[in-house]
């Protein structure tokens, strides 16, 4: 009986927050007419911290992937001597999944918590408070331009992460296997549909990021206001994303390459 | 409004988030080739489509010049009925014969235009009347044990 | 007389979930005057302040501010009242990701459209009247606690507000930030006409400062008077509160069972 309400109890208290977190982002998307209006003032800043900061993890880690997969693909492409096409298996798993799943993920954990992180302690020392006493609405000033700073970064940022890996892949297939330069370029071209493949990545990125930071920021206004609240809302931040991320993409998938 | 460091940090992010879609875009994918928001569509009933796709290549003399946009299979005459989006740099003559063909022994299915003489142009939502279905492996492994065992029985 | 009050409570009651925090406070703020609320920690008194500034609606009553009905008004009427509002938040709450100059001027930006020089000036005075204008390139992580709460109380009289709320003001500092805060916040109202609610648990210092005082105890205003009358009163209460005594109407033990039985003494004895 204890554990019917138990389960029944958490439910409720899922669908609860659910419909909070809901009603958070439509008043972030209705107030955030103030991020644009002072975007150089409000936004600039955002895109700063989560776009330039996330720079350089995206960048190496876009790097290593290509290196990787032009690795991989080369041994098994080569049994069945076509080690040409491993441009195009490296461009095109880059540019479908893993430039924006794995770009995703990496600003998940690098910007998406550090987001959580900084608006759970703003409510934890009474800034938000604060603001709001001050006549400031704390979701268009300090919510708004946090969102769409995220949302601007990262197809910018998934957009890297693939040119970075394809040229990680060049590298080590061209520069150090030998493969044939202009084969591993042509079959590329002819196999990466602009359309197709390319805009889908960043329709895909588009939507991973508004995802990512619709959580972050939620989860941070939502924390508790202890050091316990703000830290399991920062491990929240990144389960949740994550889960987020790789289940949107799972729905985009089926949506955009499925050609039934 | 002063200008800051940090203007000088977004600004070569931005930039260089765009350079990264530019390269997807030209260099990596092919934006450049061909131009399918300026099409027409034809159409070619096959009597057999082996493993065709929506969005497979549509070649003349070895060029893209559009992709499948549709396929059906059409109830009353049993046959597969494929839209072909052209661009409309290109223009066929009505004799056109369009096949299935693969490219490589193991490679993808597309479909093959060989010009006619005709001097009528195709025009959009024509139809083309001679078409030459995909060769399904089994059968033609079939038809050439056929022959053999055929040769066989002549020669004893 | 209505017009000499600027703040009046009436009657309210607040109930967090099921738990009654107020339970039927009535307080009149007069225009001008520094009044302690007073009490133990978790007695209602932060929730008064949220209740005055509109962030929570009583359950019953009503508090009006200047003749408003605080939960009656809308967003954008609670939103004009709270510009003429300034609170101290119990550890400043400055925004840790500007500076101090930033800190001051933020709501000038937000609210006026004042030009950058004359807001440089403004945001200046006000430092200076906390005596902090040196200090205006710093960052809060830069500032010990007594010069954060300064900043916040610069930042707080930004726009000249008609009330300062101060939210437990004196906790944490040392005897000299002590008195620096009690004085300059005793010298600001005046200087600016204003009234002041001081949320507090610090005895001796407020009294110092204070016109008036209310004592809560658990949801019930127990007493209130002149600085003078509290230090002189003779509820028990109060008393124990005044002179800091261990033990009184407030017991040192949490309620329990008698000691003896607890240590099954009186068990081994059978």
């Amino acid at each position: 009986m204890r554990s019917v309400r138990h389960v029944g109890g958490s439910v409720v208290n899922g669908i609860w927050r659910l419909g909070y977190a809901s009603r958070f982002f439509v008043l972030t998307l209705l107030k955030s007419p103030v991020s644009f209006r002072r975007f150089h003032q409000l936004t600039m800043r955002e895109v700063y911290f989560t776009g330039v900061l996330s720079l350089i993890i995206i960048v190496v880690s876009g790097l290593f992937v290509g290196m990787v997969l032009a690795l991989q693909g080369y041994e098994t492409l080569q049994k069945y001597g076509s080690s040409e096409a491993v441009g195009t298996l490296v461009a095109l798993s880059l540019v479908r999944e893993l430039g924006p799943v794995v770009a995703a993920l990496l600003f998940a954990s690098r910007a998406g918590s550090a987001m959580t992180a900084e608006i759970g302690l703003m409510k934890a020392t009474e800034q938000i408070s604060a603001m709001e006493m001050m006549a400031v609405d704390p979701i268009a000033r300090v919510i708004g331009p946090r969102f769409w700073g995220g949302v601007i970064s990262m197809p910018l940022l998934a957009a890297m992460f693939s040119a970075v890996g394809v040229f990680g892949g060049y590298l080590i297939a061209v520069v150090l296997i030998g493969v044939d330069d202009g084969a591993f370029w042509s079959q590329m071209q002819a196999a990466v549909d602009w359309r197709q493949d390319v805009l889908n990545g960043v329709i895909k990125s588009c939507v991973f990021g508004v995802a990512v930071t619709a959580i972050a920021l939620f989860e941070g206004y939502d924390a508790p206001p202890t050091a316990e609240g703000v830290s399991g809302a920062t491990t929240r931040t990144v389960v949740t994303s994550s889960l987020a991320i790789l289940g949107l993409d799972f729905i985009l998938t089926a949506f955009m390459f499925t050609g039934v | 409004m002063d200008r800051t460091i940090i203007d000088l940090w977004v600004g070569i992010f931005v930039a260089a988030g765009v350079v990264a879609l530019m390269v997807l875009a030209l260099k990596v994918g092919n934006a450049s080739t061909i131009n399918l928001s300026e099409s027409y569509t034809i159409y070619a009933e096959f009597d057999n489509i082996g493993g065709l796709k929506v969005r497979a290549p549509v070649k003349s003399s070895g060029v893209v010049v559009g992709r499948v946009a549709e396929i059906q299979f059409d109830p009353r005459k049993y046959v597969a009925k494929v839209a072909l989006r052209v661009d409309r740099r290109y223009e066929f003559p009505a004799d056109t014969i369009a096949s299935v063909l693969t490219s490589g022994l193991l490679g993808e299915q597309y479909v093959g235009l060989d010009v006619g003489g005709d001097t009528v142009v195709l025009k959009d939502g024509h139809t083309l009347k001679k078409t030459q279905s995909a060769v399904v492996l089994e059968k033609l492994i079939g038809q050439f044990l056929y022959g053999k065992a055929a040769e066989g029985g002549n020669s004893k | 007389m209505a017009t000499q009050n600027l703040i009046e409570v009436r009657d309210v009651t607040f109930t967090y979930d099921v738990r009654p925090v107020l339970k039927g406070i009535n307080m009149t703020f007069a225009r001008g005057k520094v009044v302690a609320v007073m009490g133990q920690s978790g007695c209602g008194k932060t929730t008064l302040l949220r209740l005055i500034g509109g962030a929570l609606k009583p359950t019953r009553g009503e508090v009006r501010v200047a003749g408003q009905v605080v939960h009656e008004l809308d967003t954008d009427g609670l939103y004009r009242m709270r510009r003429k509002m300034g609170m101290l938040f119990q550890f400043g709450a400055l925004f840790t990701d500007l500076s101090v100059f930033d800190n001051v001027a933020f709501q000038m930006r937000e609210h006026t459209d004042l030009p950058d020089s004359m807001i440089r000036d403004l945001v200046l005075m006000k430092l200076h009247s906390v005596g902090l204008r040196g200090a205006h390139g710093l960052m809060p992580s830069e500032l010990s606690g007594g010069m954060a709460r300064r900043v916040a109380l610069a930042r707080a009289i930004a726009l000249d507000p008609m009330v300062i709320m101060y939210d437990e003001p004196f906790a944490g500092l040392d005897p000299i930030s002590l008195s620096v805060i009690g004085n300059l916040i005793r010298r600001l109202n005046d200087a600016l006409g204003a009234t002041s609610i001081v949320v507090t648990h610090d005895v001796q210092e407020s009294l110092k400062i204070v016109d008036y005082c209310y004592f809560m105890n658990q949801g019930v205003v127990e007493a209130e008077g002149t600085a003078d009358a509290i230090k002189a009163s003779t509820v028990p209460y109060v008393h124990q509160f005044v002179w800091g005594e261990m033990d009184g109407p407030v017991a040192f033990q949490y309620p329990c069972p008698p000691y003896t039985e607890d240590l099954n003494l009186g068990a081994d004895r059978a």
